[in-house]
């Protein structure tokens, strides 16, 4: 009976906490309209980037004097070879920058200078110097061998005949892969198990310190163990927490069969037999219509990482992430008073560790086999935010079993520790007013009490 | 039968010795009063009574059997002094809530408020929130919400602070009402007219120890002083004399009061006066107030005691 009411107790508590949540506007409101300002982000700010691409106008001085029939005018760069211009009035000329090129004596490495009084962007600045190595390279075809210049560029135009698509090799049977769709996806998941630590601890602390302010404390742990009220405040968030996220997974699911309720029947099937013979490798497929080759891209795209293991490592990794880190954070609520600056001193620490793995997580998806990603992926600071950024990237391929599963287990054994301190500092704290006890003390509530 | 039996309970924190090895037992149905200044380690002991902490050493027996916090919890009503409900969350879902975190069924709880808020007036309350309410009808809730579960032992810490006159009598009929009804009730305050008013027994804790234990009667006749105070038709006259059995010590409102000296009664104050052919008109035994006691009792504690924080 007593272990019943154990239970209970905590139910109870867990249940107040996610209905007076849930029934709350702020729980639509926000459910609805965070990833509605997600994609308006990151509309935004590929329309922003679209058009933000601003052409370079660029003065050349040259001494070999063949570069003028290399470098062509086009959408992103524009070139100047007319003689007036000097490094002392391109500006005046309306030129971003001058290019200085030298006489270029075969089999030596000379330098070449750009002057500019505006940066160009990363993007302007290596296309043109690859346009600047192209065509060097073709003025010494053009010079040493007969063919001409028009032939020259012809080829260079018709040689672009290639594409490049990659399988994820899983021994019998290779599956479409996609560096973006990988990448994009494990973006995602690290920002969102990083935003959702954020929202859902805050929310954790929150609620602890208002229980603390609002002298309820004291008369609920006369019915229950402070564990008890913890715990069940932990849950009931994470709950609304699931609930939020499960709410997203539906609307995503529900948008995208309606999309594919929208595409004609027979370009599925035309795609459906792309996909196959793309599957088996079987180069020689039947040609088929242009727009079923535009939505096997798209749908290739979608498919290509494995979505129902990335769904349940995201909700492993968001609970056992939200586990650990929530429980820190109700450490934290208990130990400060109502001064909100109190506890934002008392979070960096934890904050810290979070903002870390995001950082970590933006090398990870660049790089998802390398050492910092692996082993941040299995120590379980950092673990929920950079391990969600691999797994898109293929399991066992990118991570082998063993990688998730010590991940796994780590993160389960982390959060059962840090769940254990809580609970000892929050005992204490959560009957403790007046000064802001200094770590310390919180030392000596969780080990020595 | 003693509903409630402290043996040699001692808490210490790194600070201070809170509690030191305090004992007392507490009869079923009694109203009894736990004083003390502040710091005197009177909260730690409610908070070891009502199993929010454990003791370090000695014993809590409830109704006869080892206090077990997770079983006999249900049968506590603890009203701290600081003290406070959700401010969003409606009043008769909040009521219903803490009656069933003291593991009433839901149904059982909700029928139980309603009853209590018929009592109190408060039905047009329930789907108002705390933030609506004043002080003293917040105190009321709490007060509700405290003994909804008919708990066996109520412990009430200053129940009447931030209560009117009005709201403080209905509090006050409603302990007398539990008490009759057989709960027995521990009430912590610093106001002394209060205990004299309400209390069958009381002790007084001072820094950490139990420095007195009695009836209220009891503990006013243990400190006694033998002053009486005498109606005189004339009080002032410079002819007044005394004898060995007594001194005049003061003079109040046309009344004489004298201090009874060790080994005289009372009587031979009066025949003295009889004697001297005076007429007498009231005569009474003047006992200490409970405040003048415990103003005596405590005083000289070191203020330091007093404002260091209470730290497990």
């Amino acid at each position: 009976m007593s272990k019943n009411t154990h239970n209970n107790k905590i139910w109870l508590i867990t249940r107040r906490e996610y209905f007076t949540r849930v029934r709350n506007k702020t729980f639509l409101l926000s459910t609805f309209l965070l990833p509605l300002m997600i994609i308006l982000f990151i509309a935004g700010s590929v329309i922003v980037a679209s058009q933000g691409k601003s052409r370079y106008r660029i003065a050349v001085i040259d001494a070999n004097g063949y570069f003028k029939n290399y470098l062509k005018t086009d959408s992103a760069l524009a070139f100047d070879f007319s003689p007036g211009i000097d490094t002392l009035n391109y500006a005046d000329k309306g030129c971003t920058a001058v290019l200085i090129i030298p006489l270029l004596p075969e089999g030596q490495k000379t330098i070449y200078r750009l002057k500019y009084k505006k940066q160009l962007g990363l993007a302007a600045a290596s296309d043109l110097e690859q346009r600047i190595g192209n065509a060097i390279v073709d003025h010494q075809i053009y010079e040493k061998t007969s063919i001409s210049r028009s032939r020259l560029d012809s080829i260079r135009k018709n040689a672009d005949i290639a594409e490049m698509h990659s399988f994820e090799d899983r021994g019998t049977v290779a599956k479409a892969s996609s560096q973006g769709a990988s990448t994009a996806v494990g973006y995602v998941s690290g920002i969102l198990i990083y935003m959702l630590t954020f929202i859902y601890g805050a929310a954790v602390m929150r609620g602890v310190m208002e229980e603390k302010t609002n002298r309820i404390a004291e008369v609920i742990v006369s019915s229950v163990k402070p564990f008890q009220l913890m715990m069940g405040k932990i849950m009931g968030i994470g709950a609304v927490g699931l609930t939020q996220f499960l709410l997203w997974v539906i609307f995503l699911f529900g948008l995208t069969l309606v999309a594919q309720l929208l595409i004609p029947h027979d370009v599925m099937r035309e795609v459906q037999q792309l996909q196959q013979a793309n599957a088996m490798g079987n180069i020689s497929a039947a040609p088929v219509s242009q727009t079923a080759q535009k939505v096997s891209q798209i749908t290739g795209f979608l498919s290509a990482p494995n979505w129902g293991l990335i769904l349940v490592c995201f909700l492993f990794y968001f609970i056992g992430g939200y586990l650990f880190y929530s429980a820190l954070f109700a450490a934290v609520g208990s130990a400060v008073n109502e001064d909100v600056q109190e506890a934002q001193s008392l979070m960096l620490p934890i904050t810290m560790p979070v903002i870390f793995s995001f950082f970590i997580m933006t090398i990870a998806v660049q790089d998802p086999g390398g050492k910092l990603a692996v082993w941040a992926s299995i120590i379980p600071f950092s673990s929920p935010i950079v391990m969600m950024a691999r797994i898109p990237f293929g399991v066992p391929g990118t991570v082998p079993w063993w990688q998730l599963a010590l991940s796994m287990t780590l993160l389960v054994a982390g959060f059962i520790f840090t769940v254990w301190m809580a609970g000892k500092i929050y005992r204490t704290g959560i009957l403790m007013y007046g000064k802001k006890p200094t770590w310390k003390t919180m030392w000596k509530w969780a080990f020595k009490a | 039968m003693d509903i409630l039996q402290v043996k040699d309970l001692k808490k210490y924190f790194s600070s201070q010795r809170a509690v030191d090895a305090i004992s007392f037992s507490l009869q079923k149905g009694s109203i009894f009063g736990l004083l003390g200044p502040n710091g005197a380690g009177k909260t730690t002991l409610i908070r070891m009574i009502t199993g929010i902490f454990y003791p370090d050493e000695g014993e809590i027996l409830f109704e006869g059997r080892p206090f077990h916090p997770a079983k006999d919890i249900v049968h506590i009503g603890y009203m701290p002094e600081e003290r406070g409900l959700y401010k969003k969350m409606k009043i008769g879902e909040q009521a219903v809530y803490l009656a069933r975190l003291k593991g009433l069924g839901k149904q059982e709880a909700t029928e139980k408020v309603r009853e209590w808020f018929i009592k109190f007036e408060m039905q047009s309350w329930w789907n108002k929130k705390v933030e609506d309410l004043s002080k003293g009808m917040g105190q009321k809730l709490q007060f509700v919400t405290t003994v909804l579960h008919e708990p066996r032992l109520i412990i009430l810490d200053e129940p009447f602070s931030g209560l009117d006159p009005v709201n403080s009598n209905l509090i006050k009929d409603e302990i007398y009402a539990l008490a009759r009804k057989g709960s027995t009730i521990i009430f912590s305050t610093h106001r002394m007219e209060q205990v004299e008013e309400i209390c069958d027994h009381i002790i007084l804790v001072n820094k950490g120890r139990k420095i007195l234990d009695g009836s209220v009667a009891g503990v006013k006749q243990q400190f006694k002083e033998n002053l009486f105070s005498i109606g005189l038709d004339d009080p002032d006259a410079a002819s007044l004399t005394t004898t060995t059995a007594f001194e005049i010590v003061g003079r109040k409102e046309g009344h004489l009061i004298v201090k009874i000296r060790e080994g005289y009664r009372s009587n031979d104050v009066l025949s003295h006066f009889i004697n001297e052919g005076r007429n007498i008109d009231a005569f009474t035994e003047i006992l200490p107030s409970l405040n003048d006691i415990f103003i005596r009792l405590v005083e000289g504690t070191p203020l330091a005691r007093q404002f260091q924080p209470v730290t497990a």
